[in-house]
């Protein structure tokens, strides 16, 4: 008998079902704590799929107010994709030099990672402002309830994303590429190309099918 | 400065809440001065509140359950002695009152009593099923349990400070909205819910990572014991389900708090959303409570039948089954708001089709106890006393999943009756089952025979004898909620439905009784070896309580029934494994991190259901330094050394020697 004490084999795998993967055993940390975070990511998309279905529901409710059609700006909308988009590439940037233990490229990609993170921020904000000076605010009309709960929402995530990236940046600078720090940044960069996933359906469901509209 | 909050939130008019209040309050400051006098304190701190060890933290779960149970019972005893004798009278509860309580009732008996019992048996159980040291996310887990103790303190605090919902436990609008619920009522739901549902959310994380990364070697799939597939489909429905409560429970208070019309009845809202939402979440968290009670069935059953599980495959195709259709029946909790016949039907027939995966587990069930050597012990009692309770339930469940039906049954006290049956029935006496069961492996001793059976059949009786009549009072047209009444055909079902209130709330006393008894005579109900029940699955393998690491070294699992296959070869063979080698063992390091989060969550909770705005942003302030404060940690691990390993297995395995050579001489 091994030294690890082996337990049951009675009646082991009687159809070999089980024979052909042995089970090794727990997952290394990186591949728990990755697979975690999935799976809080696959849980945040089920939270914003009841918004997107609000969305639907409500996106025509517009109670005498303006149409999707009306307040829409696609030029804004198109310098806000591609600032996410690009932000997800400085972020896969930032991954790799972290991967590498280059602190340069590392603190360079994340500070425009950062810098686009707040340019996005600042043009949904302008955008929203603009439409509630108008008097075209949330409570104005139920599709407007749902067009700025969706949109803001996806807002939200990217400004608690510049929190935790400055977060990462700081914990890098204090303690340098430790492997607790390089999985919570494999968790960073999975959040942020996640909200790039999401930014992608807001801005096919709410801005190009709206303008059409 | 204070929001909304002065003192006519203190309701000093109604003696009830304010004697209730004044009465815990007591109660809780007698305690924590006997702590503080005792000197118990540090060690609470130490060994509990800061706590990261999986098996603590289920303790503390199925405490806050218990005791959340005793506050959801008392509200369940008002409402039956008012519908006793609120025939032709106002009885003694005042409207308002009365609908506070039915809210709080439902409320905190599903997100309080059912949700933590279920989380707290499958935190202490599960990693010990997978011969695993801890869960994936131990600092997570705690951070989770405080949260939901948050939700039930808020809940709690509405009792003297302002008012709770009087909508009922799902708040509907356009009830639920400010123009119609302009109290705080609705707010102190809406915001524990939210804090406790991110609990369960961390909770349902945790465990799902657990069971699929973190098995012990040769632990395949088809190996698991059967309460760990329940355990991963329950919190599979979690990570799918939760997050709808919360967006539902966010677009709610959008409305109340900053005038969205999500679900106004102006301005283009849709009631009916909310219906769908709501309850696209709601009839998977059925499943989530009962799933893990079927898998405590199984355990159960197995273990006192001493026969492996009946069609162990089986049983982990209709789990998953159940799992998946579960997501597919939620319309039929409106079958009669106009959906229209196509709809109607295909949802009538997708809730009936989940009977038969259920089905095939009862007959799993009977066919595992078919031929075995059955051993009528307290939990058994439970399993037994479960199955002719909960097909009794899940026939008027597919009564009531026929359209027509519904439309005669909807809101009436059949409903109420059917619900009961199966919650009750499944997953109450599922979570007594457990507690019976794992009991001995938490604390190192079991707990008294005849108490417990004494509580079984009270409970037992007093469950028949309170909602059988609801089924006919449903039937003579009585609709739940009801204040008053004047119908007189219902008044005697009524006085027999308090008087089988009057049987369970025995019931519940006896195992009050059955604990204190078993503490008092711990010394002669100890466990010494660990295995008090003759078990198959390998949390038995260990010491009772288990050693913080559970287990010195990894088990490595060549078939089902792990445990009972290596007792069966050691009888055999009459010999034992040799010693291994002892290694030393990495464990997470105690951390007040959730208790942190908990105090920064109920201040943030408490400030908005007030609106108190700068404590609100002191709130989220303490919240987001917590979060750099624990990112900032060195040191997360301690290292528990191998001589120590050494000296703790060996205690262990001298008393399983004695075990197997006493059944060896048997």
């Amino acid at each position: 008998m091994s030294m690890t004490a082996t337990v049951g084999r009675a009646h082991a795998d009687p159809h070999h079902i089980g024979r052909a993967a042995e089970h090794e055993g727990p997952a290394p940390k990186r591949i728990v704590t990755a697979y975690g975070f999935w799976i809080f990511l696959l849980s945040d998309i089920v939270m914003f799929s009841c918004f997107f279905a609000a969305y639907a529901v409500l996106s025509g409710q517009t109670a005498g107010g303006p149409k999707g059609s009306e307040i829409f700006d696609q030029k804004n909308v198109a310098i806000e994709t591609v600032c996410l988009l690009l932000s997800s590439f400085t972020c896969g940037m930032a991954s790799i030099a972290a991967d590498v233990r280059n602190r340069l490229w590392f603190y360079l990609s994340m500070a425009v990672t950062c810098a686009l993170g707040l340019i996005f921020l600042s043009i949904e904000f302008r955008e929203f402002a603009d439409l509630v000076a108008r008097g075209y605010g949330p409570s104005r009309s139920a599709f407007l309830t749902a067009f700025f709960s969706l949109v803001g929402c996806h807002g939200l995530h990217v400004s608690a994303g510049v929190l935790w990236l400055l977060t990462m940046m700081a914990q890098v600078f204090a303690k340098g590429f430790r492997a607790d720090i390089l999985r919570r940044m494999m968790c960073f960069a999975l959040f942020w190309h996640a909200l790039d996933i999401i930014w992608v359906a807001v801005f096919s469901v709410v801005y190009l099918l709206g303008s059409g509209a | 400065m204070l929001g909304k909050l002065d003192w006519s939130a203190i309701p000093f008019d109604q003696p009830i809440p304010l004697i209730a209040g004044a009465v815990v309050l007591v109660a809780i400051l007698a305690v924590l001065g006997w702590v503080v006098v005792k000197g118990h304190l540090p060690y609470l701190w130490h060994e509990w509140i800061t706590s990261v060890d999986h098996k603590r933290i289920g303790v503390m779960y199925i405490l806050l359950a218990s005791v959340m149970l005793l506050r959801g019972g008392s509200d369940a005893i008002m409402m039956r002695v008012q519908q006793a004798i609120a025939y032709q009278s106002q009885g003694y509860l005042p409207p308002e009152h009365y609908n506070q309580i039915f809210s709080a009732h439902g409320t905190i008996m599903i997100f309080f009593v059912a949700m933590p019992f279920v989380i707290g048996l499958m935190n202490l159980v599960v990693p010990l099923q997978l011969g695993v040291r801890d869960v994936a996310f131990p600092t997570l887990n705690s951070v989770g349990f405080w949260l939901t103790a948050t939700g039930a303190l808020l809940v709690n605090l509405s009792l003297v400070i302002g008012e709770f919902a009087r909508t009922g436990w799902l708040a509907f609008p356009p009830l639920s909205e400010l123009s119609y619920s302009p109290g705080v009522g609705v707010d102190y739901y809406a915001w524990s819910l939210q804090i406790s549902g991110v609990g369960t959310l961390v909770a349902g994380i945790n465990l799902v990572t657990t069971v699929l990364k973190l098995r012990t070697k040769g632990m395949n799939y088809l190996r698991m014991p059967m309460f760990c597939w329940t355990t991963l489909a329950s919190n599979l429905l979690i990570v799918a389900a939760f997050p709808i409560l919360t967006a539902t429970l966010a677009m709610l208070l959008l409305d109340r708090y900053l005038g969205f019309h999500f679900f106004t009845n102006e301005a283009g809202g849709n009631v009916m959303m909310f219906m769908n939402l709501i309850w696209a979440w709601g009839h998977p968290e059925v499943y989530i409570l009962v799933l893990p009670a079927f898998g405590i069935y199984s355990e159960v059953v197995s273990t006192f039948s001493g026969k492996a599980l009946f069609g162990y495959r089986s049983m982990v195709l209709a789990t998953m089954a159940i799992c998946v259709i579960s997501f597919m029946v939620w319309l039929h909790h409106f079958f009669t708001m106009g959906a229209g016949p196509d709809v109607n039907a295909i949802f009538g027939i997708a809730s009936m089709v989940i009977a038969v995966p259920t089905g095939v587990k009862i007959y799993n069930w009977l066919f595992t106890m078919y031929g075995g050597r059955i051993r009528f012990t307290t939990p058994m009692l439970w399993s037994v006393g479960f199955m002719v309770t909960f097909i009794i339930g899940g026939l008027t469940g597919v009564l009531v999943a026929v359209p027509p039906a519904d439309f005669m049954l909807h809101n009436s006290m059949f409903l109420v009756a059917h619900f009961h049956n199966v919650i009750i029935g499944g997953v109450l006496f599922g979570a007594f089952a457990g507690f019976e069961y794992w009991f001995p492996k938490a604390f190192g001793f079991r707990l008294d025979e005849r108490w417990g059976k004494i509580g079984f059949w009270f409970t037992f009786l007093g469950f028949y004898v309170t909602f059988m009549p609801l089924y006919i009072a449903g039937m003579l047209g009585m609709t739940r909620r009801m204040q008053h009444y004047d119908v007189a055909a219902w008044r005697p079902w009524m006085i027999i439905a308090a008087f089988g209130m009057a049987l369970l709330s025995i019931g519940v006393l006896s195992q009050v009784m059955q604990v204190v008894v078993s503490i008092r005579n711990r010394e002669s109900l100890r466990d010494r070896t660990g295995d008090p029940w003759d078990g198959r699955s390998l949390e038995w393998a260990t010491s009772s309580p288990p050693p913080v690491f559970n287990f010195a070294f990894s088990p490595d699992v060549r078939g089902e029934d792990a445990y009972w296959d290596l007792k069966a070869h050691a009888k055999q063979q009459l010999l034992e494994s040799p010693e291994p080698e002892y290694r030393d063992i990495e464990m997470p390091r105690n951390s007040p991190t959730g208790f942190v989060c908990a105090f920064f969550a109920t201040i943030m909770g408490f400030s908005l259901i007030w609106h108190i705005w700068w404590l609100v942003i002191v709130g989220g302030i303490g919240a987001f330094a917590t979060f750099v404060v624990f990112a900032w940690r060195d040191h997360d691990e301690y290292v528990i050394p191998a001589a120590e390993v050494a000296r703790v297995d060996r205690i262990n395995r001298e008393e399983r020697r004695n075990l197997v050579s006493m059944a060896g001489a048997v």
